[in-house]
């Protein structure tokens, strides 16, 4: 039971941490921006990736951290930096991990190449299957004749005919 | 025809094994771009001193341990009693107080004592930011040059310390 007390209580009280986590500068609404700037900062930080809770954007993201990211592009883009210029000092800081869409280099090339290494590797596999298949089909029409064969003394045995001799 | 079997077989293995390493791996743990560079310049106050100002130029000279931390940081509770054995030992810490105010930050210290030789205010978290610290406590190791040379994101323990921290704190200047 009191256990239990104790949990309840570190719940409650990472519930106030959080709450005075939010209560944050950051947190204020960001000043408009003209519409083409707007636009841009949409656009830039559903590319970016919150380092906390790492499946969501900075968009999307309620954590403190994605709050000062937010600030900081919005601040940038007013400040006349180009798109570049602003995922570059993201990188500087956070690495490559911060873009959705990482560059493709000598250490991405496995995740850019993979889904294409993998494609051709099926590829071969397949071709390979569908080459033994091929082969294996000539056998079939040399065994016609014995087959025909085989049948004519079935439907011999379904009427009641003696088979025919050397059949067996 | 035998060596056709075995090749699921063999994919499975390797298969098996390249998802055992990723299970070992912590995606918390975003390698630093910082590593083997210059710490980012800041230019703050010490945490209760207003009118005293330290810089990222007052890190060189010797080799030390920045330490992001915050009263409302939940795992650097876990940390503190590590950090304060480290201290004990006259290893030099210093401590950044990491988006949070003077006075908690200053009444969290006098709670659990103080392992920090400085304690730098970081209220904005624009140091933090410039470091790439993204979840306290994340724990820097500089040595004399002001290089950094190793990360610690999360709490630090004995076996960070002594696998990675030590060997780089003793390295001579």
């Amino acid at each position: 039971m009191r256990r239990l007390l104790l949990a309840v209580a570190l719940f409650i009280g990472s519930l106030s941490i959080a709450a005075a986590q939010v209560d944050d500068d950051a947190l204020l609404p960001l000043a408009p921006l003209p519409a083409a700037q707007q636009a841009r900062y949409e656009g830039l930080i559903h590319q970016l990736r919150c380092l906390v809770c790492q499946n969501e954007t900075i968009a999307d993201s309620q954590a403190p951290l994605a709050a000062d990211l937010r600030k900081q592009v919005h601040d940038q883009i007013a400040a006349g930096r180009s798109d570049a210029q602003i995922k570059r000092y993201l990188t500087d800081r956070y690495g490559d991990f911060v873009l959705y869409k990482p560059p493709f280099k000598a250490k991405t090339w496995l995740l850019w190449g993979g889904p294409f290494l993998v494609l051709l590797v099926a590829l071969a596999v397949a071709l390979r299957f569908a080459r033994s298949r091929r082969a294996m089909a000539p056998a079939t029409n040399v065994d016609a004749d014995a087959l025909q064969r085989l049948l004519d003394a079935e439907r011999g045995v379904d009427r009641g005919d003696d088979p025919p001799k050397g059949s067996a | 025809m035998r060596l056709r079997y075995l090749v699921p077989a063999v994919v499975l293995i390797g298969l098996i094994v390249l998802f055992a390493a990723g299970l070992k791996h912590d995606p918390r743990e975003v390698p630093s771009p910082l590593i083997g560079k210059p710490a980012p310049a800041f230019a703050l106050k010490l945490l209760g001193k207003p009118d005293q100002p330290y810089t990222s130029a007052d890190l060189k000279g010797r080799p030390v341990l920045v330490n992001f931390f915050a009263s409302w940081c939940v795992a650097c509770r876990v940390e503190h009693p590590f950090l304060m054995q480290l201290a004990s030992q006259g290893v030099e810490i210093i401590g950044m107080d990491y988006k949070d105010t003077d006075a908690d930050g200053a009444a969290w210290l006098a709670d659990h004592g103080n392992p920090y030789r400085t304690v730098v205010a970081d209220p904005q978290g624009s140091a933090g930011l410039d470091w790439g610290v993204y979840g306290a406590p994340e724990t820097f190791v500089l040595n004399a040059q002001g290089i950094i040379v190793y990360k610690q994101i999360g709490p630090m323990d004995e076996q960070v310390w002594r696998d990675h921290v030590a060997p780089l704190m003793a390295a001579k200047p």
